[in-house]
């Protein structure tokens, strides 16, 4: 176990621990660097973990860290795409402030609904932003003068000061520095004032009020700050998708969001990284799985009979084959890490990290939940 | 308009459900929705794969469903008490996309229609048309409140019920098995979910998007007041009703919104919904 000791405000001001995890840090960048030569296949995968990144930041200051849950992002999202869209391709704006527009256009719609919002606590908002979420895809479907309706509209490769980004490295790079900026912006954030006040709002907003944190502006705050972010990926996401249709911004999208935070670790930024890898990966893996693991299946048990394993060999296929297959998978998982590890991903890897630096001398209990009795939300 | 008063019967049940569990448990349900499409469909394989009876497959289907929701409530559910609400809606919200998927697999994604003895009958009442489903759900609904009334109010079951939805330990001490009340109550929700899905099935067809109504519902539920019985049953019909006139006097795709703006609204203006109470926490 290593303890830091301060001696200096540097020190205490700098973003990381000290220089071994800054260190590994550097070495996290040089190896992303590398990717594009080391799996050209999946870099366009790659890209999406890294816009779903920016998505799961965006939520984790909401949820994770004001407590706010929203069930509506997947709107934000879309409103993002389609004005970034509608900016660069109608009015032909630069990419550079067609995106900050995009931002702020969402940013926008953030306050709009973060202020009736405040009115309300827990489930209540929870609800509120779905239905929001569902409005606005009624309004992304209807508005056809900007939209294009129910026909979609295709999106052009993105051109950034005269030079044209669409090869598949170049948007890797473009994602993956939009998610290197929105990280920093969002520790440095997190570390401020804002921060605090915003971490002090989820964990009790009475005591936070009583100390002084004005709680409407904090909370307006979060959702536009939460909702800007969301607007920044939504341009990205509109260029990887390359054709933008309503249905895409559905409530599906906004869970799979959710199920990135908590999968993750909710209140840490990197469990919003590992949370967005994993959603945006599991699609990926299942469908290598459905064209591999009936194969393999059948050849592990065709060793013992080869009627049994043909017979398992087409009863596989015809289940890994199923189309609703999918959302019942991320639910299955989002079951189980509620009930076995609430701490997502992330807290799952501090674990191994205090194993290993304690050695010897780990003990579960350090970890152990608190055992708690039913709070009565009624009463808040 | 007795349209609108049937699908509002509707949205009044999975309400009903909603509040049910919320008052007994401060769990919130996004799966209601869903609970209401297993049972519709749970019906539909009774009455056409295996040729039973309409009355027997509906005591089947809700027996079925409510065994599964007292089932989920002691094995999944139980185990989040007293995590944050979060928690709890994220695993609702799990367990509904599951069941979903476990419909397409089982059932396929196909659209059924449900045979029933009211489908496609008609009586000419006073001059207007008036179709026997509609009478139906709206018969069911009646009937079913009056039954659930009188279960919370005049049985023994009932009443502890009660008072362990209003205070878990007190209602301990007294000796009512708080746990196993739970569980009951989960199966009435869930039993009345799936009634819900089945009366619903003549009219609307049976798909694996039928838990959507549960959005809807949500909006019944806090209308009315997110822990009132009466208000889920008021809440429901309001929303129907609205839902039918903004889709006669207002513009195309506004009838499909009408019921979220209604909550949005509801949610802003008036949070504690109309027959809500207020409360203040005491710190």
């Amino acid at each position: 176990m290593r303890f830091v000791f301060k001696t200096t405000y540097r020190q205490d001001l700098g973003l990381f621990r000290d220089g071994a995890q800054r260190n590994w840090y550097v070495v996290l960048g040089l190896a992303m660097l590398v990717v594009p030569v080391l799996v050209p296949s999946y870099l366009v995968d790659i890209s999406l973990v890294f816009i779903y990144g920016l998505c799961g930041l965006s939520l984790m200051v909401l949820a994770g860290y004001t407590g706010l849950v929203s069930l509506g992002h997947a709107a934000f999202l879309g409103i993002g795409a389609y004005a970034h869209v509608y900016f660069v391709q109608d009015w032909g704006l630069p990419w550079v402030i067609s995106v900050a527009l995009a931002a702020a256009v969402s940013a926008g719609v953030g306050v709009l609904v973060g202020l009736p919002a405040l009115r309300m606590t827990g489930v209540y908002l929870t609800i509120a932003t779905l239905a929001f979420a569902l409005i606005i895809q009624e309004v992304l479907t209807r508005w056809e003068r900007v939209t294009h309706g129910l026909k979609g509209r295709p999106v052009d490769k993105p051109v950034i000061f005269g030079v044209s980004l669409a090869h598949d490295a170049a948007f890797y790079f473009l994602c993956l520095a939009a998610l290197i900026g929105g990280l920093w912006l969002t520790a440095n954030l997190l570390r401020s004032p804002t921060g605090r006040a915003w971490v002090a709002i989820r964990d009790s907003e009475i005591a936070a009020q009583s100390m002084g944190v004005n709680l409407a502006r904090y909370k307006t705050l979060a959702f536009a700050y939460s909702a800007a972010l969301m607007g920044v990926a939504g341009a990205l996401f509109a260029h990887k998708v390359g054709f933008l249709a309503p249905d895409i911004f559905s409530v599906l999208l906004s869970i799979q969001f959710l199920l990135m935070v908590v999968v993750g670790g909710l209140g840490s930024l990197h469990g919003a990284v590992f949370g967005a890898a994993f959603v945006a990966m599991l699609p990926v893996l299942i469908s290598e799985a459905r064209d591999r693991v009936p194969a393999w299946a059948g050849q592990v048990i065709a060793l013992a009979g080869k009627d049994a394993g043909h017979a398992t060999f087409l009863g596989l296929d015809r289940f890994v084959k199923q189309p609703g297959l999918e959302p019942g998978l991320f639910g299955l998982i989002l079951v189980l890490f509620i009930l076995f590890e609430p701490l997502g991903v992330y807290g799952r890897w501090r674990k191994i990290q205090v194993y290993f630096s304690t050695f010897p001398l780990y003990k579960r209990a350090t970890f152990r939940r608190q055992k708690t009795y039913m709070r009565s939300e009624r009463l808040r | 308009m007795l349209n609108g008063l049937a699908v509002g019967c509707i949205y009044g049940l999975v309400a009903l459900g909603f509040v049910l569990i919320y008052k007994a448990t401060e769990l919130v349900n996004f799966a209601q929705g869903d609970l209401m499409m297993l049972g519709a469909f749970t019906c539909y394989m009774f009455v056409v794969w295996y040729g039973l009876g309409y009355w027997v497959a509906f005591a089947l289907a809700v027996a079925i469903v409510a065994l599964f929701g007292a089932g989920l409530d002691s094995a999944i559910l139980r185990r989040v008490l007293g995590q944050p609400q979060f928690a709890v809606v994220m695993l609702t919200i799990g367990l509904g996309a599951m069941f979903r998927s476990f419909a397409s697999i089982v059932w396929g994604s196909e659209i059924y229609t449900l045979p029933t003895p009211f489908s496609a009958k008609a009586t000419r009442l006073a001059g207007v048309t008036v179709s026997h489903e509609y009478v139906s759900i709206i018969a069911g609904t009646i009937l079913l409140c009056a039954a659930l009334y009188a279960f919370f109010t005049f049985t023994r079951v009932g009443v502890a019920m009660q008072a362990a939805s209003q205070n878990q330990l007190a209602a301990y001490y007294m000796g009512i098995p708080v746990k196993l009340m739970f569980s009951l109550i989960w199966a009435i929700s869930a039993g009345v979910a799936a009634i819900a899905g089945i009366l619903l099935a003549p009219v609307s067809l049976i798909d694996i998007n039928l838990g959507f109504i549960g959005l809807k519902a949500f909006a019944a539920a806090v209308l009315g007041g997110f822990g009132s019985i009466p208000g889920a049953l008021a809440g429901g019909v309001t929303i129907g009703l609205i839902e039918l006139f903004s889709g006669a006097y207002l513009p195309q795709g506004v009838k499909d919104v009408a019921a979220y703006v209604v909550l949005l609204l509801v949610l802003a203006v008036r949070p504690q919904g109309m027959f809500g109470s207020v409360a203040r926490k005491k710190v």
